[in-house]
């Protein structure tokens, strides 16, 4: 164990305590994320597609939302390097004549909004929940438990698809295009809430107990300001890691519900509508309008995992003492 | 042991409740039945005797009971677009999905086993690190997405199996419809069943890989190894018994979202199974199907789980001592 890195960088800091940015350049992390090449190019390609779905506007060739630029004429143009080709559609158009690579770019934001946003949404009704659970104890956690164990018997893509139904049925389907996005990611953020109560309630179990909650409550400060204050930065470490999978995970389960038709109308295509849409011309040889939205996402998530598995192992320092041999 | 499993048949029975209280109250108030059966030229006489006749005007309570009597007898009651009973139209779909769960289930054991204790062994050899960073792409790649590339290329392009329903089926007994005695019926349950069981195959592979590499760390492995026990003996007797318990867990709760992923992969194939009757009910909001749906894999999943944690003892010794203790 003398070799181990971090009790190296540990030791250099507590002889001459630097600033936050000087400690995080010193960091096992940052060496950790430089040493391995998989995910700086994970984190790279992250970096590319958000910022191009954050620009579509001004990186995308077309507004695919723009009637006055789309002519059904364009329908179905394959991409560039075929026959019937158009430089004009770099990788082709769909059957109303968008051009595909705007379509992506305009996918990929709305797929990125949801998913960031029902993650936001599952970790804070998640991480409230877990601390409540932990922090009282008794029957207020019994229940939350009880409710997370139900729900755990359940996956996420059937309660999301239920939630939907059940929002569908009761709000109608009246002025469906403006609440469709809202109920999709409240329905993928009330299906994922669990994972994070259940980690933040083992970690609070165990902060509580320790000297300076208790420290805390000695000298009365009210319970809801310890749990904001004090335990919360100390739990959030496993909650990074579970946001991130999570991400990959609501961004896919987004592009189901909306493969499925149950999601974004098609008016806002994401990338899981355009492959909706694509997989009807599938037959008829016109692959590239489900196979380039397929290929974007399966990147995306690609990389979002990729980083999400280098975040929990770099975070976890029992796996890597386990990797020595 | 006796008690454990009566408590975990008592915490069965209340999360079946609370389905059923859930599964009730859609059915009863998401939209308004009747006005789901009756014309426009309905008068309200009529819906109203309709309603005394339905039992709309009891107590919610006795409503609750009837309904829950009613779904121990099968009766759901009618399907809004089909004017069915939706127990005959779950019914009619539910050997399909079974089938196509079973397939799916036996190819991700089959291979992931031997993949994960294979990478788990020899985690450095070439063919480990290939099995794993393809692992990561399948878990990457949405079900649905992997079914669109499957026909693309085998139906489509090759043109080997055929891209949707199950083949000739024939029927056995009275009501199930099997596709696995004919060849056509073969045929077309092979892209799905794949699709469907890709993303499991992952799963246990990783798992049982971690599990092996933890395991064989441990010390009663070295001890076999110091006894001079040949490699096999000590790799599937006493490494691969150790990682059983959570590959149990796993497989088993796996099994209940392989009856999930069913509803993607029949849309994708156009498999004529329970899945696809669900999606459609979502989609018109047919709340009867939805709440029966809801009701049966509530069953199934409640099912598994008590199965699972009842096999969890059987295999673990320990915990026989510790649960029955406590």
């Amino acid at each position: 164990m003398t070799d181990n890195p971090s009790t190296v960088s540990t030791s250099e800091v507590s002889q001459a305590p630097r600033s936050a940015i000087g400690r995080f350049f010193d960091s096992d992390l940052l060496h950790s994320f430089l040493s391995s090449r998989v995910t700086v190019l994970a984190a790279f390609t992250t970096v590319v597609l958000m910022l191009a779905a954050l620009f579509a506007p001004l990186i995308a060739p077309f507004n695919p939302f723009d009637l006055a630029q789309i002519s059904i004429m364009d329908a179905r143009i394959p991409p560039i390097g075929m026959e019937w080709s158009d430089p004009r559609y770099l990788l082709g158009t769909d059957d109303q004549g968008r051009d595909l690579l705007s379509g992506i770019l305009y996918g990929m934001r709305i797929s990125l909004a949801v998913g960031f946003l029902s993650v936001a949404f599952a970790a804070v009704l998640g991480i409230s929940l877990g601390l409540i659970s932990g922090y009282v104890g008794g029957r207020t956690d019994a229940i939350i438990m009880r409710i997370a164990e139900v729900q755990l018997t359940f996956p996420a893509i059937l309660l999301a698809l239920l939630i939907d139904g059940i929002a569908n049925g009761i709000f109608g389907n009246i002025n469906r295009e403006t609440w469709a996005i809202w109920i999709l990611t409240f329905s993928i953020g009330l299906s994922f809430w669990v994972q994070y109560a259940r980690t933040v309630r083992g970690s609070t179990l165990v902060e509580k107990n320790k000297e300076y909650v208790q420290a805390a409550r000695v000298i009365g400060i009210p319970a809801w300001i310890i749990m904001i204050r004090h335990v919360l930065p100390n739990v959030l470490g496993p909650v990074l890691v579970i946001a991130t999978i999570n991400l990959a995970l609501a961004i896919i389960t987004e592009a189901t519900l909306s493969f499925l038709g149950v999601g974004v109308p098609s008016t806002q295509p994401s990338l899981g509508t355009l492959i909706r849409i694509g997989n009807d011309f599938l037959f008829s040889g016109e692959w590239w309008i489900a196979i380039f939205p397929g290929l974007a996402l399966a990147i995306l998530v690609l990389a979002v995992n990729l980083l999400g598995d280098w975040l929990r192992d770099a975070l976890n320092p029992k796996l890597r003492q386990g990797e020595r041999p | 042991m006796f008690g454990f499993i009566t408590r975990r048949i008592a915490m069965a029975l209340v999360v079946m409740f609370v389905v059923a209280l859930i599964s009730f109250l859609l059915f009863r108030f998401v939209g308004d039945p009747v006005n789901q059966m009756v014309g426009i030229e309905t008068t309200p006489e009529q819906r109203e005797a309709l309603r005394q006749r339905l039992g709309l005007n009891d107590p919610v309570l006795t409503q609750f009971l009837r309904y829950v009597l009613g779904a121990i007898r099968f009766d759901f009651g009618n399907s809004y677009q089909f004017k069915q009973p939706v127990a005959d139209l779950i019914g009619r779909r539910l050997p399909a999905t079974l089938e196509l769960s079973f397939a799916s289930a036996v190819f991700a054991l089959l291979l992931g086993v031997p993949m994960g204790v294979y990478t788990g062994l020899n985690r450095d050899a070439w063919l480990s690190k290939l099995l794993l960073s393809v692992s990561l792409a399948g878990i990457s790649l949405p079900t649905f997405f992997i079914g669109i590339l499957f026909i693309f290329f085998f139906s489509v392009t090759l043109q080997w199996l055929p891209s949707f329903g199950r083949g000739e089926v024939v029927t056995l007994g009275s009501f199930w419809d099997t596709g696995f005695l004919t060849i056509s019926g073969l045929k077309a349950i092979i892209l799905p069943a794949i699709t469907l069981g890709l993303y499991q195959m992952t799963l246990i592979m990783r798992l049982i890989r971690a599990e092996m590499l933890e395991v064989m760390r441990t010390d009663h492995i070295r001890f076999a190894r110091a006894r001079g026990l040949p490699n096999r003996s000590v790799y599937y007797i006493h490494a691969l018994k150790n990682t059983m318990v959570p590959v149990i867990t796993i497989t088993g709760l796996q099994l209940g979202s392989i009856i999930a992923f069913a509803i993607i992969t029949e849309t994708v194939f156009q498999w004529p199974g329970m899945g696809i009757l669900f999606l459609h009910a979502v989609q018109n909001v047919d709340i009867p199907i939805m709440a029966a749906y809801l009701l049966l894999t509530a069953f199934i999943f409640v099912c598994i789980n008590l199965i699972v944690d009842i096999l969890y003892v059987v295999i673990d010794p320990r915990l026989r001592t510790e649960r029955s203790r406590t």
